[in-house]
């Protein structure tokens, strides 16, 4: 039972660090229809500038978090931009290969700038706590509490003000959002804004259990990817649910069926459902 | 640019490649020129298959690289392991590729757009980790070493990089010429038209299910056979070569030529890797200086080097007819640029 507890745990630990990197995904593409494959380098770069705001500043383990979230965020705003705004017309594989071009740029620059090795990235929670015969390592619970409170947070900003109700009404339909008078850039820079500072918290919240590297976001944007389409792309709830049976399926298979082949669980849960249901679980239309 | 582009079109220009690949060995300084023109070959087998799938039928696959591997470890495997002579193994090496490709393209063919782009990005990943995890079939992270070089084949033995660099040339000029007689066929029309819009081309009465699996078969047997002729070349195998980087890099080849036209990615494929070596200071950070090219090509020019050609010659072919005969616009004006590139 305790094992089962502690695998409940982790599972929980995974499952808000994906629903973080999802989130900001999602939202991308309830925008702007494009799937954004330099997410996973705004996490790494996420990561990074955390990393280099401790070590070279001395700044302490939330500021660090805060001052990355805004770096990465204003990364995410120029490669709106400079990038996805002028591709705003063109077809499908354009976007798609200006992502790619993003994300091999910030790859190569990271290891250009820290090195390819990888590193270690202290924090300040480094006890564990007895709960019930569960050990569970502080870092993992304030994870959990921070994953969760931020998407709480994200949700009442995009019910409860007008900034994010611009933000769904955007998403839901371009031209009525343009004919009430909202600003179809203004919405596209806040969401990217919000997407990167989501992706830097989440790789400054999980790097301390992780290790820092260049290639460290392929695998976690290709899961999250995996996420949203389970979710339904740009859906919010969504996102939240498939972070959980993601991160779930990966704690709990890493421990009843292999650890050398928990990454893979993700992606062949993937194609079980798509082969089934092409449409995803919680969509209902076809696409 | 553009001028020199109409030197090399046409039956004329195709056999001054053919030429100027025939004598390169004798030109080339070094072995290690011939063995950077033979691995540039190599790719370009594989991003001609990779634009059959994206550039003639709309499909964008991030799983190329996957099927790739998957025809050098059918090399590695069968000759290392099980001492199968290199040609028996090296036969099987496309068609396990679209044996396998057949699988993946009912499943993933049934998304369309960006999602297929993503679930086959999955389908890498999961080639790629197999790869990585599964040590009693394919050595795990330590790769497959001591792969059998080529046989001799009716006296020409393949044991110099001369040789080898005819051995791989032969291979990519039967596949361009393979390639160009598909696209060139119904067949290929068909999948353009699929590409052009899949309720029309369906309203044509195309059974678009059955088509996109045969282009992705195709395509993905070109990149298998690419990836025995990596494993006979090479002799090493890791599991990098599934990595998705590699996919990358052919789209960043097939984008400089010119998507969706038979001379553009062939040409992108031969010049990039020769552009990466002459920035060998580059060679880790070389992303830090093609990532923004490749950003800058598809908003500036988006058709990249062929397919800007062929607009540009459609356009003036246009002016022309129209300065000739005001009356009379031709017809071949309103062609757009990917359509007309096809005959490249």
């Amino acid at each position: 039972m305790d094992l089962f507890l502690q695998q409940v745990l982790n599972g929980l630990t995974l499952g808000g660090i994906y629903s973080l990197v999802a989130l900001g995904l999602t939202l991308v593409y309830g925008i702007l229809h494009v799937p954004n494959f330099a997410h996973g380098a705004f996490y790494m770069a996420g990561a990074f500038v955390s990393f280099h705001l401790m070590n070279a500043f001395g700044f302490n383990y939330w500021l660090a978090m805060l001052g990355s979230a805004a770096v990465v965020a204003v990364l995410a705003t120029l490669s709106e931009r400079l990038v996805f705004h002028p591709l705003r017309h063109a077809s499908g594989l354009h976007p798609m290969v200006a992502a790619i071009g993003i994300l091999l740029f910030l790859e190569a620059s990271a290891q250009a700038i820290w090195g390819a090795e990888f590193k270690r990235m202290q924090t300040p929670y480094t006890g564990i706590i007895d709960l019930a015969g569960v050990t569970a390592p502080v870092q993992r619970l304030l994870i959990i509490a921070a994953a969760f409170a931020l998407m709480v947070v994200l949700q009442l900003f995009l019910k409860k003000t007008v900034m994010g109700s611009t933000i769904i009404a955007m998403a839901q339909n371009r031209d009525g959002a343009s004919l009430v008078g909202i600003d179809a850039n203004k919405v596209a820079m806040l969401t990217f804004a919000i997407s990167g500072a989501l992706a830097a918290v989440a790789a400054t919240l999980y790097a301390p259990i992780n290790l820092v590297y260049p290639a460290m976001g392929n695998l976690v944007i290709t899961k999250a990817f995996v996420i949203i389409i389970l979710g339904g792309m740009g859906s919010v709830p969504g996102a939240i649910v498939g972070g959980l049976i993601i991160g779930f399926a990966e704690s709990f298979g890493a421990f009843y069926l292999s650890t050398d082949y928990k990454d893979i669980i993700a992606f062949v849960l993937l194609v079980v459902i798509l082969s089934i249901r092409p449409q995803g679980i919680f969509t209902k239309a076809a696409r | 640019m553009l001028k020199l582009l109409s030197l090399i079109e046409g039956k004329v220009g195709w056999s001054l490649l053919l030429l100027a690949g025939l004598v390169f060995p004798f030109v080339a300084k070094n072995d290690y020129q011939l063995t950077v023109m033979s691995t540039a070959y190599i790719f370009a087998i594989a991003t001609v298959g990779l634009n059959l799938i994206t550039g003639y039928t709309g499909q964008f696959n991030l799983a190329l690289s996957g099927f790739m591997a998957v025809g050098a470890y059918t090399v590695g495997i069968l000759t290392v392991d099980h001492q199968w002579p290199f040609w028996w193994a090296f036969a099987l090496s496309g068609v396990t590729a679209a044996v396998l490709g057949f699988f993946v393209g009912i499943v993933s063919l049934r998304l369309k757009g960006h999602f297929f782009s993503i679930f086959t990005m999955c389908v890498g990943y999961i080639m790629f980790l197999l790869i990585e995890k599964w040590e009693s079939l394919t050595h795990g992270p330590v790769g497959i070493i001591g792969i059998p070089a080529p046989p001799g084949v009716a006296g020409i033995a393949f044991d110099t990089p001369r040789t080898l660099y005819y051995l791989v040339f032969a291979f990519l000029v039967v596949g361009v010429w393979l390639m160009h007689r598909i696209v060139r066929s119904l067949l290929g029309r068909t999948f353009m038209a699929i590409r052009n819009s899949e309720e029309l081309a369906e309203s044509l009465g195309i059974n678009l299910m059955r088509n996109k699996v045969l282009a992705f078969m195709l395509s993905v047997f070109y990149a298998g056979v690419a990836g025995g002729l990596y494993a006979g070349f090479v002799r090493f195998l890791g599991p990098d070569i599934a990595a998705v980087d590699h996919t990358f890099d052919m789209t960043m080849y097939m984008l400089v030529g010119g998507v969706g036209t038979l001379l553009g990615p062939l040409l992108g494929a031969l010049s990039v890797p020769w552009l990466t070596q002459s920035l060998q200071f580059l060679q880790a950070y070389r992303f830090v200086v093609f990532g923004p090219i490749l950003v800058l090509l598809v908003i500036f020019l988006p058709h990249g080097i062929v397919g800007t050609y062929v607009g540009w010659k459609a356009r003036r072919a246009s002016k022309l007819a129209v300065s000739a005969s005001t009356g009379a616009v031709s017809a071949r004006a309103g062609v757009p640029a990917t359509e007309g590139a096809v005959h490249g």
